[in-house]
């Protein structure tokens, strides 16, 4: 039992602040070598978490344990902080030199010296940042000063590592580059993560597994795929970029599909459901395709809409479209298929996608999420 | 026009030819208020630093009184140093008044709120996530202050300068503990006051002059840390 025990696993955990509860986790568990992502919108309490878990914050109740074995709140905390470290937004260098600061947790541990410089060297060269060396830490760029606090932290070899949003004040092209060479570094050294972002996209990248947190709660967790792509409500599959979010009845059942009236028109989707029963279709904007002709034949698609273009936005690399069938629908295309098809505002298509492709939530039995039964003690 | 003229003739005179009683009177002033910031640097610090990381009730007042005791009139503090130096005072048996250590003990009063003041807004100004850096690094709350106090070293220095600074050129204090005996607590300032007030206008201005070069030294070195970048 103790040798199959998770590397930390959290049960009831609460803090609360000026009298209102910030963070609540029923149950929450994470496997050594795994990278968990925490995505929410600002002030949903993922860094209350990680600070928690991190003991950097004294929960107001709930326990958690490392490795089977139960985290007090005095004696063995020093120990236990020693197992973690922890990267924030901004880079927070001391101001010293480059390999002081890589130095410091090591120094804070009072190692010696020869251990120490080959873990800074070996840390520096990792994140490509050895001729820094002997900068300081006053005098080198935003992006080379968050690779100098990563190489900070994972000199220590956590068995733990917190990175709190470490991207975010960084530029897009140095931001692609650090995510880059953490995940190589991240897989190399099998490091146990746990990762807070409000960018999906950094989740889906780097994570083996996401939870989603609003409000101080974790309300859905999973692979990213199912993350993704089976969001448990309305709220998750905004969050996780689902364009399309549409509320209606379902009509009619088939041998393996059912119809569902929404807005007056019917929309072809698979799952188990009741007749009668209110459902919400998520679809992905990434799987709506358009054609031009208002009739096309040979798509396998069963839901084809005759739709207006109501607005075109542009996204960068792609462009959004948003459409009118009756009910709203948003599509993705690149910016060749919009050339192509020369599609423009107030231009009749036809807008297809899969039965398949639309994820169902079902509204009648309504979970009180997250909490699972076992809430009340 | 003369008189000043003269005057300044003299006075660098009597500081290239190094005149005993000048070079007596600079020493001893370095000497005592070396001391006295040395003595208000560890109250300073130790309490500045510990009221910055600390929560406890009532501590707005503490801040305020700390605040309110960088600007304490060196009089006053004179006063209260005398009154309790007093041979029926409550200090009165260590016998000290109108020696150099009461002047110390004078001007270390004056200079520890200063320290202690810049010592805490020192402290506070650190970004308030470098602590839980800091911790998150492993540290001990103890390492967590050293680390804190290194980090904020440079405006703890202006926090010395300060001290220093204000306790060297400080006369009230030093004339009514010290009582400007020549030769045993005569400084820098007291002795400008008494060779003015005597019209020997020449040392006033040699020992004008030493205090504004250490004022230069000190407002050269604050200048130079206000013009730092910061770390990232």
């Amino acid at each position: 039992m103790i040798a199959m025990a998770p590397l930390l696993a959290v049960k009831e955990l609460q803090v609360r602040r000026g009298g209102s509860l910030v963070l609540d986790i029923s149950s929450l568990t994470v496997e050594e070598g795994t990278v968990l992502s925490l995505i929410g919108p600002n002030g949903a309490g993922k860094t209350t978490l990680m600070q928690t878990l991190a003991c950097l914050i004294k929960p107001h109740g709930g326990e958690f344990f490392f490795k089977g074995e139960k985290v007090l709140s005095n004696h063995g905390l020093l120990q236990y902080r020693r197992k973690l470290a922890m990267v924030f937004q901004e880079p927070l260098l001391f101001d010293t030199t480059v390999f002081q600061n890589v130095a410091s947790g090591l120094k804070i541990r009072r190692m010696d010296r020869s251990e120490i410089e080959k873990r800074v060297k070996q840390n520096l060269q990792r994140f490509g940042i050895s001729h820094l060396i002997d900068r300081s830490a006053r005098k080198i760029s935003g992006g080379e000063a968050q690779r100098a606090a990563l190489a900070r932290a994972l000199a220590i070899q956590p068995e733990i590592l917190f990175l709190d949003e470490p991207f975010a004040s960084l530029d897009p092209p140095t931001r692609e580059s650090l995510i880059e060479d953490l995940e190589k570094i991240l897989r190399q050294t099998n490091t146990t993560t746990i990762f807070a972002t409000h960018d999906r996209m950094e989740a889906l990248r780097l994570s083996d597994r996401i939870a989603v947190m609003n409000q101080g709660r974790i309300f859905q967790i999973g692979p990213p795929d199912e993350v993704m792509n089976q969001p448990r409500d309305e709220f998750i599959a905004s969050f996780v970029g689902v364009e399309t979010i549409l509320a209606g009845r379902v009509a009619r059942k088939g041998p393996s599909t059912f119809i569902a009236a929404i807005d007056g028109q019917e929309v072809e989707a698979v799952g188990e459901v009741e007749i009668g029963e209110p459902v919400v279709f998520c679809i992905r904007p990434e799987n709506v395709t358009l054609v031009v002709s208002p009739h096309p034949k040979g798509t396998s698609a069963r839901n084809v809409f005759p739709a207006v273009i109501t607005k075109i936005v542009s996204l960068g690399l792609y462009y959004k479209i948003n459409l009118d069938c009756g009910f709203p629908l948003v599509a993705y295309v690149t910016g060749h298929s919009l050339e192509n098809l020369s599609l423009r505002d107030g231009m009749v298509v036809s807008a297809s996608f899969k039965a398949t492709a639309i994820h169902v939530i079902r509204k009648t039995k309504k979970l009180p999420v997250p909490s699972p039964p076992s809430h009340g003690k | 026009m003369e008189l000043i003229f003269e005057g300044i003739l003299k006075a660098f005179y009597l500081l290239f030819t190094l005149d005993p009683e000048v070079l007596g009177i600079t020493l001893l002033s370095l000497q005592v208020s070396g001391t006295a910031t040395l003595i208000s640097l560890f109250f300073g610090i130790s309490i500045g630093t510990l009221v910055a990381l600390t929560e406890f009730p009532g501590r707005r007042l503490v801040v305020s009184l700390i605040n309110t005791g960088m600007a304490l009139p060196p009089v006053v503090v004179g006063l209260f140093v005398t009154i309790f130096l007093w041979r029926n005072g409550p200090l009165g048996f260590l016998g000290i008044l109108y020696t150099p250590a009461a002047m110390i003990v004078a001007q270390a009063v004056i200079a520890t709120p200063l320290v202690m003041g810049i010592t805490l807004a020192a402290i506070q100004a650190l970004p308030k996530k470098l602590r839980l850096q800091i911790l998150a690094l492993g540290a001990t709350r103890l390492q967590m202050v050293w680390i804190l106090v290194k980090e904020a070293r440079l405006p703890l220095l202006a926090g010395v300068m300060a001290g220093f600074g204000g306790v060297i050129s400080e006369v009230g204090a030093s004339i009514m503990v010290g009582g400007n005996i020549k030769g045993y607590s005569r400084v820098l300032t007291t002795a400008t006051v008494m060779e003015t007030s005597r019209g020997n206008f020449d040392v006033a201005i040699a020992l004008g002059i030493i205090l504004l070069l250490l004022a230069y030294f000190i407002n050269f070195v604050l200048t130079h840390i206000q013009q730092r970048e910061r770390p990232r």
